[in-house]
C-alpha cells in the first residue's frame, strides 16, 4: 500500500515499545460488539494506473462543456483560466498546508487572503470582505442570518428574481432556525415592486443583480427603501466577472454584498468547489460570519499577517458565534486571486465586456429566429429566451445535435408555468462559429 | 544607485533588499501592481452596442494587476512563507493532516468532471453520476448507514445537514415545539454547538469524567422530553474511544432523541468498527481529513452525512435515483420529507473525485490498515513521551491522537504557546494547542497514518529534547520562539484592537 509508510517490522517495534503484542489490541477500549469481525465487502487496493483507468472511463461518459457549442450559465460560469493559476495553487506549501492557525508560518496564506479580501472589496464596492464562503448560495444564507442578528429582527424579503436554489437554501436555514422568509414569485422581467412589501418588521431584503433571469438591476431605491425601515439591503451576484462592467452594488447603497466567485480562477467542477464572496461596510465586521486575516506586526516590527476577530468565531464563542463555519475555501479563494491578480483592471475591463459582446451578439442572432424572443431589456453575459413550446425538450433535442444550448428555467423553477423560458449564456469562450452552431441546433429543434 | 525599496524601514537589518537569499520580502499586490498591467491575453471586444441599461460602471475599480511573470514570482515567494504536509510533519490533533496523494489532483483536473456544468442535461453526466454513486456505496458500507447526503460543503455544513434532517425528524413526530435541546460534551468541536445554535436549539452541557469520556450515566442525567438530540465525536477529542457509546446511544433513543456523531475522527476507525454498528442517526464525514484531499490552507473540505434509516426520508436535495441503466438526480423535495436544499448545486464533486481515488487506491484493506496505523502512530508517541509530558486524563491507549497537558510545564517559566513556537523553530509545524477546553493547557498531537517510523522517532527526539531544556531553565529559547520562521511572534492583540482588514491607497500600512 504505497500510501503507507510503515513497515511489518516497524509495526513490530512500535508495538513493543507501547507494550502490546498486536495492532487490534490498541481498540481495547471500543467494545467487542463494535469491532468489525471480518473485513467489509469493498475491493482490494489497486495500483496508480488501475485507479486511473476506472476514473478516465468515467470522465468519457460525461460531455465536457468545452467539447461542444456551450452555452450554459445560471449560477455557474465557463471561462478561461490560464495555466499559471492552476499551477500556482498546485504549489505544496498552498495546497497542503491547513488553515493558518500559527501566523509566523503560514504567512503566504494569510498575506494571500489579505490580498483576497481587498480585491472582493473593490470589486463590490465595500468596506471589507471576509477570507471566503463555502459558495454563494451559502453566503447569502449567512448574509440574511447576519441581517437578523443586525436589526434583531426576522424576516427576509427575498426578490424573485434571486436565483431559485438561492432562495431554497435561504428559506431552508429560515425554516429550520424559525425564521421567516417571504420570496415573491418568479421575476421574470425585473420589474417586480419589492419597495412596497418592505416595512419595519423586514430585517433584510435579498436582491440579484444580474438577477436569475439575467436583468440587470438599479438598486439605488431599494435601498433607500430599506433604509427608511430600518433594514439591511443584501445585494447578491452569481457572476463576478460581471462587476468588471457594472456599477458596484457598494455604489448603489447594498449594505452586505454576497456572490459567486468561481468564474474567476476556478473550474465549473459539476458544482464544487466554489468560493463564496462576502463583503460589507465596516461598522457590521464583528457580525461578519466566517474567517478574517488582518494585518498586524510581528515581535520585531515587520508587517505580519494574522487570521483576527476570532472571537466571533465558533472555537471561542460556542453556541454564541456568528456562523458554525470552520473550513471555508482557501485553495478556491486563492485562484480567485490569482486569476484577479493576473488580470488586473484592465484585464477585467476587457474580459467582461468581451463577455457582454459575446451575449449581444448571440442575442442579435437569436432575435432574428421565429418563435423565438429575447425577453431582457439589459444583460450582462446571460438572458431568458421564450421559445415555442417546451424548453426542456428543446434542450435535450439540442443536446442531441451536440449543443449544450442553456438551462431550461422549469429546472429550477418546475411549478412556475415558466415551460417555455430558456437561459441562454455566452462567455468568452464561446465562439462565432459557436453561436452558429447554436442558431442551427436551435432553427432545426423548434 | 537605486533607492532601496519603499516597503523596507530602516529597522530592516543587514541586507539592502531586505531579503535573507531565498528567504525574500514580498510586498502586498498593491503595492507592486499596476492597474493598467495585465497577465491575460484577452481578446478586445469588436465595435458593439451595449445592452447594460445605463448601469456600466462609472468609476474605477482600482485592481492592480501583474503580469505573468510578475505574478508567478509573487505568488511562488509568497509560497515559501508556508508550512505544508509536503515539507514536514504536521501534527495538527483532530485535524489530520496526512499524505495528499497527486495521483487525486491528476483525476480531479480529468475535463469529464472539472469541466462539466452542474446544470447540464442528466443525459451528458452519468459518468459522474456514477461515480457519485460509486463513492456514496463505499461510505455507507464503511458507516453501515442507510442514506447518504454528498452536498454538505465542509464538516460543519455536514453538522449543519444532520442536525437539519434530527430537526425534521422531530417536527414530523409533532414534537417541534417540545423538544428544543442539544446535549453536547465538554470536549466537543466549537462547531457542534454553534451549529445546534444556528438551528435554535439550546446547548445543555454533558460533563465528562474524570477519564476523558462521557458516561452513560452523565448523558442520562441530562436526558428528558426535552432533548431532541445529542452530539458525540467518537473517537472524542481527547483523542479516546468513548468506552460507554452502546449504552449511551441506547439511553438517547429510549429517551425518543436522536445520535448525531461528529465524524471529525472516523479516520481512527474507518474499515475497523461501523458508526451504524454503535446506534449513530447521523454523522458528517470530512473527506478532507479522513479520505486526503488537500486542506488548501483552509479549504475546500467536503462534509458528505450518512443517515440512518429513521433520517433517510429527511436528507436534503439533490440525491441520486438510479432507473435501470440510467442515473438522476432528485432536484425539488416537494412531495417529500426532505428538508430542503442547503446549496446551491451537489457538492464538492472535485472532493469527490479526490476522496474516491483515495479510496479505490486504498482498497477496503488499505482503508482499515491506514486507521490501525493512525492508531499505532499516535500510540507510540505517546509511549514515547509519557516520561517528560504529563497526559491530563492518566496513561492510557489512545486512539489516532495524544493528548498532552502543561502539567509538566509548571514552575518552567514556559507555556505551552512557547513550547508549540519553540517547535517551530525545530521545523515542524505545532500541535493542536488549547483544545479540547477540558485539558489544562491542551496539546493535541496527531501524527496520522503517512509518517514513517524514521519520522515519528525525529519527532519524538524533538519532543524530548525540547522538553528536557523546558525543565532545565532554559525559558528564553522557548518565549523568544519563533527565531527562524518567516516571521517572529505576531502580535494577535494589535490585529484584533485595531482591525486592518484590507490595503488603502491611504493608509498603506500601520
Amino acid at each position: 500500500m504505497r500510501y503507507l509508510p510503515l513497515s511489518d517490522a516497524d509495526r513490530k517495534t512500535m508495538l513493543a515499545t507501547i507494550g502490546v503484542d498486536r495492532i487490534e489490541d490498541l481498540y481495547a477500549d471500543a467494545p467487542a460488539s463494535t469491532l468489525l469481525k471480518e473485513p467489509l465487502d469493498l475491493p482490494r487496493h489497486k495500483s496508480e494506473f488501475e485507479v486511473e483507468r476506472i476514473f478516465s472511463r468515467l470522465s468519457a461518459r460525461n460531455t465536457a462543456a468545452g467539447r461542444v457549442p456551450f452555452f450554459i450559465g445560471a449560477g455557474a460560469y465557463r471561462h478561461h483560466v490560464p495555466a499559471s493559476v492552476d499551477h500556482l495553487i498546485q504549489r505544496s506549501e498552498f495546497l497542503t498546508s491547513y488553515t493558518p492557525y500559527q501566523p509566523e508560518i503560514s504567512q503566504g496564506t494569510l498575506q494571500t487572503l489579505f490580498e483576497f479580501q481587498t480585491q472582493v472589496a473593490l470589486l463590490t464596492g465595500m468596506d471589507v470582505a471576509n477570507a471566503s464562503m463555502y459558495d454563494g448560495s451559502t453566503a447569502t444564507a449567512e448574509a440574511v442570518l447576519m441581517a437578523h442578528r443586525l436589526t434583531k429582527r426576522r424576516k427576509a424579503l427575498v426578490s424573485g428574481g434571486l436565483h431559485p436554489h438561492y432562495a431554497e437554501v435561504v428559506q431552508t436555514i429560515s425554516r429550520l432556525a424559525e425564521d421567516e422568509t417571504i420570496v415573491m414569485t418568479p421575476d421574470v422581467l425585473g420589474d417586480e415592486d419589492i419597495v412596497a412589501k418592505i416595512d419595519e418588521t423586514v430585517s433584510c431584503v435579498v436582491v440579484q443583480t444580474p438577477d436569475f433571469f439575467g436583468n440587470l438591476r438599479d438598486l439605488t431605491t431599494i435601498a433607500e427603501a430599506c433604509h427608511r425601515h430600518g433594514a439591511l439591503l443584501v445585494a447578491v451576484f452569481t457572476e463576478a466577472v460581471s462587476l468588471g462592467l457594472l456599477t458596484p452594488p457598494g455604489a448603489m447603497g447594498a449594505d452586505i454584498v454576497v456572490g459567486e466567485g468561481q468564474s474567476i480562477g476556478n473550474a465549473l467542477n459539476f458544482g464544487g468547489p466554489y468560493v463564496g464572496l462576502f463583503a460589507t461596510r465596516h461598522d457590521y465586521v464583528r457580525q461578519m460570519p466566517g474567517r478574517l486575516a488582518g494585518e498586524s506586526v510581528d515581535a520585531d516590527g515587520r508587517r505580519s499577517f494574522v487570521l483576527t476577530l476570532s472571537t466571533r468565531e465558533q472555537h471561542i464563542r460556542r453556541d454564541k458565534a456568528t456562523s458554525n463555519i470552520c473550513t471555508n475555501s482557501g485553495l478556491c479563494a486563492l485562484a480567485f486571486t490569482i486569476h484577479l491578480t493576473l488580470l488586473g483592471e484592465a484585464g477585467l475591463t476587457r474580459l467582461a465586456k468581451l463577455n457582454h459582446a459575446n451575449a449581444v451578439a448571440l442575442a442579435e442572432m437569436l432575435e432574428r429566429v421565429p418563435n423565438v424572443d429575447v425577453l431582457n431589456n439589459s444583460f450582462f453575459n446571460e438572458f431568458t429566451l421564450r421559445v415555442k413550446g417546451d424548453a426542456a425538450t428543446l434542450v435535450e433535442r439540442m443536446a442531441a445535435k451536440g449543443v449544450l444550448a442553456g438551462v431550461p428555467v422549469s429546472r429550477l423553477l418546475p411549478k412556475a408555468g415558466l415551460d417555455d423560458l430558456l437561459l441562454v449564456a455566452s462567455s468568452e469562450t464561446s465562439t462565432q462559429e459557436d453561436r452558429a452552431a447554436f442558431v442551427t441546433a436551435l432553427e432545426g429543434s423548434l | 544607485m537605486l533607492d532601496r525599496p519603499a516597503h523596507i524601514d530602516d529597522e530592516t537589518p543587514e541586507t539592502f533588499t531586505g531579503n535573507r537569499a531565498l528567504d525574500h520580502e514580498e510586498p502586498l499586490l498593491f503595492e507592486i501592481g499596476r492597474t493598467d498591467a495585465t497577465g491575460v491575453d484577452v481578446e478586445e471586444p469588436p465595435q458593439f452596442a451595449a445592452r447594460l441599461g445605463g448601469l456600466e460602471r462609472k468609476d474605477r475599480i482600482g485592481l492592480p494587476g501583474l503580469s505573468e511573470p510578475e505574478a508567478m514570482r509573487h505568488y511562488v515567494r509568497l509560497s515559501r512563507k508556508n508550512y505544508s504536509i509536503d515539507a514536514g510533519l504536521y501534527p495538527l490533533g483532530s485535524c489530520t493532516m496526512k499524505h495528499n496523494p497527486r495521483a487525486n489532483e491528476k483525476l480531479a483536473r480529468l475535463e469529464g468532471f472539472a469541466d462539466l456544468h452542474p446544470l447540464q442535461p442528466m443525459s451528458s453526466v452519468q459518468g459522474a453520476l456514477e461515480l457519485m454513486e460509486t463513492l456514496a456505496h463505499w461510505l455507507l458500507t464503511l458507516t453501515n448507514m442507510q442514506a447518504i447526503a454528498l452536498s454538505p460543503k465542509a464538516g460543519a455544513h455536514g453538522e449543519l445537514c444532520g442536525m437539519m434532517a434530527i430537526k425534521s425528524a422531530v417536527a414530523a413526530r409533532g414534537e417541534g415545539a417540545t423538544r428544543n435541546v442539544v446535549l453536547i460534551p465538554q470536549s466537543a468541536h466549537g462547531t457542534n454547538p454553534a451549529t445546534a445554535a444556528l438551528l435554535g436549539f439550546s446547548v445543555r452541557v454533558v460533563p465528562g469524567a474524570d477519564d476523558g469520556t462521557v458516561r452513560a450515566a452523565a448523558v442520562q442525567e441530562a436526558l428528558g422530553p426535552d432533548v431532541a438530540a445529542l452530539m458525540l465525536t467518537n473517537p472524542n477529542t481527547c483523542g479516546l474511544f468513548e468506552r460507554e457509546i452502546v449504552e449511551i446511544a441506547e439511553a438517547v433513543h429510549e429517551a425518543g432523541a436522536y445520535f448525531y456523531c461528529d465524524g471529525a475522527n472516523f479516520n481512527a476507525i474507518a474499515g475497523v468498527a461501523r458508526p451504524g454498528d454503535f446506534g449513530v442517526d447521523a454523522m458528517h464525514i470530512n473527506l478532507h481529513k479522513t479520505f486526503s484531499t488537500p486542506h488548501g490552507g483552509g479549504g475546500p473540505g467536503a462534509g458528505p452525512v450518512v443517515l440512518s434509516e429513521r433520517l433517510a426520508p429527511f436528507a436534503p436535495v439533490p440525491f441520486l435515483r438510479r432507473n435501470g441503466e440510467t442515473l438522476a438526480l432528485v432536484e425539488h423535495a416537494e412531495g417529500t420529507q426532505s428538508f430542503g436544499r442547503m446549496t446551491a448545486f451537489h457538492g464538492q464533486m472535485g472532493m469527490f473525485v479526490r476522496a474516491l481515488a483515495y479510496l479505490l487506491a486504498h482498497g477496503g484493506d488499505g482503508v482499515a490498515q491506514a486507521s490501525k496505523d493512525a492508531v499505532l502512530s499516535a500510540n507510540y508517541v505517546r509511549a514515547s513521551l509519557r516520561d517528560v509530558m504529563t497526559q491530563p486524563f492518566g496513561d492510557r491507549l489512545c486512539m489516532h491522537e495524544v493528548l498532552f497537558d502543561d502539567a509538566w510545564l509548571k514552575g518552567t517559566g514556559v507555556s505551552t504557546l512557547d513550547f508549540a513556537k519553540a517547535m517551530i523553530d525545530e521545523g515542524y509545524h505545532p500541535m493542536t494547542i488549547y483544545f479540547p477546553l477540558v485539558a489544562h493547557g491542551a496539546m493535541l498531537i496527531e501524527p496520522t497514518e503517512s509518517e514513517s517510523k524514521a519520522s515519528l522517532d525525529l519527532f519524538i527526539a524533538t519532543l524530548r529534547d525540547l522538553a528536557k531544556r523546558a525543565k532545565e531553565g532554559d525559558a528564553k529559547r522557548f518565549t523568544q520562539a519563533p527565531r527562524f520562521a518567516p516571521r517572529r511572534r505576531v502580535d494577535e492583540t494589535l490585529a484584533a484592537r485595531k482591525p486592518v482588514l484590507r490595503w488603502c491607497a491611504e493608509s498603506p500600512s500601520l
